[in-house]
């Protein structure tokens, strides 16, 4: 069977200023800088070369792959490997340097949620209009209109603008648009991380069925247990370029384990590793570990907290207390671990070192968290990273009840129990 | 479903220079140019005061600023014609022209998050803006009509000829040249912001170099008027449009030497701009 997806030798070149050029620091140029570089060098730009302060940057590097129809490819990979130049090559929003596509469906992409909504619009005028736009016909957006609408949970609020709608009903209803597309294939960026819980579960759910009604899907995602429920196949990319191309299972080791490799050494699994808060930098490197010691940026609800710090010694600290905060996306800390309060007490810091933090069940409900680092020598701070390591919890069957469904910022394990009472009289 | 292989084929390739409209991908997203053209529409109906009666107060404030000025105040104007007419005739085109070009040269960039993160023919941006400005000239016709009877009440013997059924084509070429200029800039505005700050100043000047509020070129024109503006005046390819315009509603002379090379040059503006955005659109969602 032919592929309906064939991407061929493609390729992406950026030109970046090396050196911050005035006004063409914001990509664009103004026409004074044109004129003044047709002024000096009257003939230069039929010559089609690049001034020398603009450095190559290839974004994407000879990738080839094919997809057939049915398949769902899970495209992964760091940042900056090429993910999102690829989709947008894929959805024609920006046109290769090199290289070709060849499609043969109708493709509809999602590289974001409720894109072209207009605030001062009513829900059921943004239904139509955005519809449009992600290139649904008039009767094609008539006809599933009241299943957009059942599905975003809406109705008693079509007729009011949008901006009047709490940030969960606008991704709802943009979602449930973009959700009823329905092209033979489907590029979808991360837009699944949207809303809350339960909703982005359903988009899970709607995802999955559009996969198995044999629409082909390429999904981009840092969220790898969504990867692994989701697609048929992966696709690495590395340095825009296809790394590895196979089986879901491979794929998400292998981008494990090239996170740690990238990060181990020069210790940079740190977010934050400049930050003016650091005294002495301390921190070499923080990394969360799973139950198989393999590093891992999501810990099932409920399950064990394990994280590995490598401290380095530039200078010798006598008592060191070492703080572990947990933040959630809003900066609020939910959780403070302090090894002071634990004993024994951290022996003086002269040699670097593996500092091991264990939490045998972390009681925070799913979601994505931050964990702040800081060492102190009372009563001075002398390494702190406020945002220095990225960690998402993921919904699981924490009470074995088969259900997974937490609200709320924490989970505890309980027992409940019911007396009935006879009625009296 | 059906398969793959009786699907038709797209192949995304390195951008391959100039290119003309492809008509067929524009018709294919009709609905699209439609709602982008409805939604400017209907998002100024409803953020403002007045809503869509600014279509019709716009113009007709400037004609009651012109009339105080030229008429009144300078008492320049010597026609049998009432001035109000007369420059009403023109303003109503002409407010369909600056509008066009001048929101359409914003459009693009003001799409930035449309374009970036999706898909369709880059043109129905500017063309959906040139759209939207057509439904404000056909709200604002009524004025015109009013116009007609005050002045067939107040006695005066003005009616338009058979030649009115020219204005259509004459407006056809209008949007030919909005959709062309609005395009250009459009495009232009995208690759040097500066044009942000020229449109404005484009718009004006044009105005003041077509004859819309001043004299018209008709063989009745007194001898007073300066020669070498009068040669000059037909070179703005606007001048045979308004001038032909404003006589086809007042059944005067149509200055069909002018109208020709307007409606040549709304031709040659359309191609251009055309082009021209074809050639650049592929680098809009790299460097917007």
């Amino acid at each position: 069977m032919d592929p309906v997806l064939a991407v061929h030798n493609l390729a992406k070149c950026y030109y970046v200023q090396a050196t911050g050029k005035s006004q063409s620091a914001y990509g664009y140029r103004t026409l004074r800088e044109d004129v003044m570089d047709w002024l000096a060098a009257p003939f230069g730009w039929l010559s089609g070369e690049r001034s020398s302060e603009e450095k190559e940057f290839w974004a994407l590097n000879d990738v080839s792959f094919q997809v057939n129809q049915g398949e769902v490819v899970g495209i992964i990979g760091h940042n900056g490997a090429g993910k999102s130049t690829l989709l947008k090559i894929l959805s024609r929003i920006t046109k290769p340097t090199r290289g070709e596509v060849r499609l043969r469906s109708r493709v509809g992409s999602l590289l974001e949620v409720g894109t072209g909504f207009h605030p001062e619009l009513t829900g059921r005028e943004n239904v139509y209009l955005n519809g449009a736009i992600l290139g649904m016909r008039h009767h094609e957006i008539e006809a599933k209109f009241d299943q957009i609408v059942a599905f975003a949970e809406i109705e008693q609020f079509l007729d009011t603008p949008v901006k009047r709608y709490s940030s969960g009903m606008y991704v709802r209803l943009a979602f449930a648009v973009a959700a009823h597309l329905e092209p033979e294939i489907l590029i979808v960026d991360e837009v699944l991380a949207v809303g809350d819980l339960s909703f982005q579960r359903k988009c899970m759910g709607r995802m999955r069925d559009v996969g198995r009604s044999g629409t082909t899907i390429l999904f981009v995602s840092h969220n790898m247990p969504a990867i692994e429920a989701l697609c048929t196949r992966a696709i690495l990319l590395d340095h825009g370029k296809v790394a590895m191309d196979g089986a879901v299972r491979d794929l998400v080791q292998e981008y494990h384990r090239r996170v740690l490799q990238s990060h181990g050494d020069a210790g940079s699994t740190l977010t934050e590793i400049d930050s003016p808060t650091r005294l002495h930098k301390i921190f070499r490197s923080a990394t969360l570990l799973d139950d198989t010691g393999e590093p891992t940026n999501f810990l099932p609800v409920g399950g064990k907290f394990h994280l590995r710090l490598v401290l380095d010694a530039p200078i010798k600290v006598e008592s060191p207390n070492v703080t572990i905060g947990i933040d959630d996306n809003l900066g609020q800390r939910l959780l403070s671990l302090q090894s002071p309060l634990s004993n024994p007490a951290l022996p003086r810091l002269e040699n670097p070192g593996v500092l091991d933090c264990v939490v045998p069940s972390l009681p925070l409900a799913p979601g994505e968290y931050w964990i702040k680092l800081g060492l102190a020598a009372t009563p001075d701070e002398i390494d702190e990273i406020e945002r220095a390591l990225r960690f998402t919890v993921t919904e699981g069957d924490l009470f074995g009840s088969g259900r997974g469904h937490h609200r709320g910022l924490c989970v505890a394990p309980a027992t409940w129990s019911f007396v009935s009472l006879e009625a009296q009289g | 479903m059906a398969s793959a292989s009786e699907l038709p084929e797209t192949v995304i390739r390195p951008p391959s220079g100039w290119q003309l409209i492809n008509f067929a991908e524009l018709w294919q997203f009709r609905d699209l140019l439609y709602f982008l053209a409805w939604r400017d529409v209907k998002v100024r109906y409803k953020q403002t005061l007045l809503g869509i009666a600014w279509a019709v107060l716009q113009p007709a404030l400037m004609m009651c600023i012109f009339y105080v000025i030229f008429s009144v105040v300078a008492g320049t104007y010597h026609k049998p014609l009432p001035y109000p007419l007369f420059v009403l005739t023109a303003l109503l085109p002409w407010t369909f022209f600056a509008t066009s070009i001048a929101n359409a040269g914003n459009s693009v960039v003001g799409s930035e998050r449309l374009i970036t993160k999706i898909y369709f023919p880059r043109l129905a941006v500017p063309f959906a803006t040139v759209g939207a400005a057509i439904v404000d000239f056909c709200v604002a016709l009524p004025l015109l009509a009013i116009l007609y009877v005050g002045y067939r009440i107040a006695g005066h013997d003005i009616a338009p000829g058979w030649s009115v059924l020219l204005a259509p084509v004459i407006f056809a070429l209008f949007v030919l040249s909005a959709a062309g200029v609005g395009t250009m800039l459009a495009a232009l505005n995208v690759a040097y912001r500066d044009f942000r700050y020229i449109i404005p100043f484009l718009v004006q000047i044009w105005m003041y170099a077509t004859p819309t509020i001043y004299f018209d070129l008709g063989p009745t024109e007194p001898e007073s008027t300066c020669e070498w503006v009068k040669q000059l005046l037909p070179l703005n390819p606007m001048t045979g449009l308004i001038a032909s315009f404003r006589a086809v509603l007042l059944d005067q002379e149509i200055p069909w030497r002018d109208l020709g090379f307007s409606a040549v040059m709304a031709v040659v503006f359309f191609l251009a701009g055309c082009l021209y955005f074809r050639r650049v659109e592929d680098s809009f969602a790299d460097v917007i």
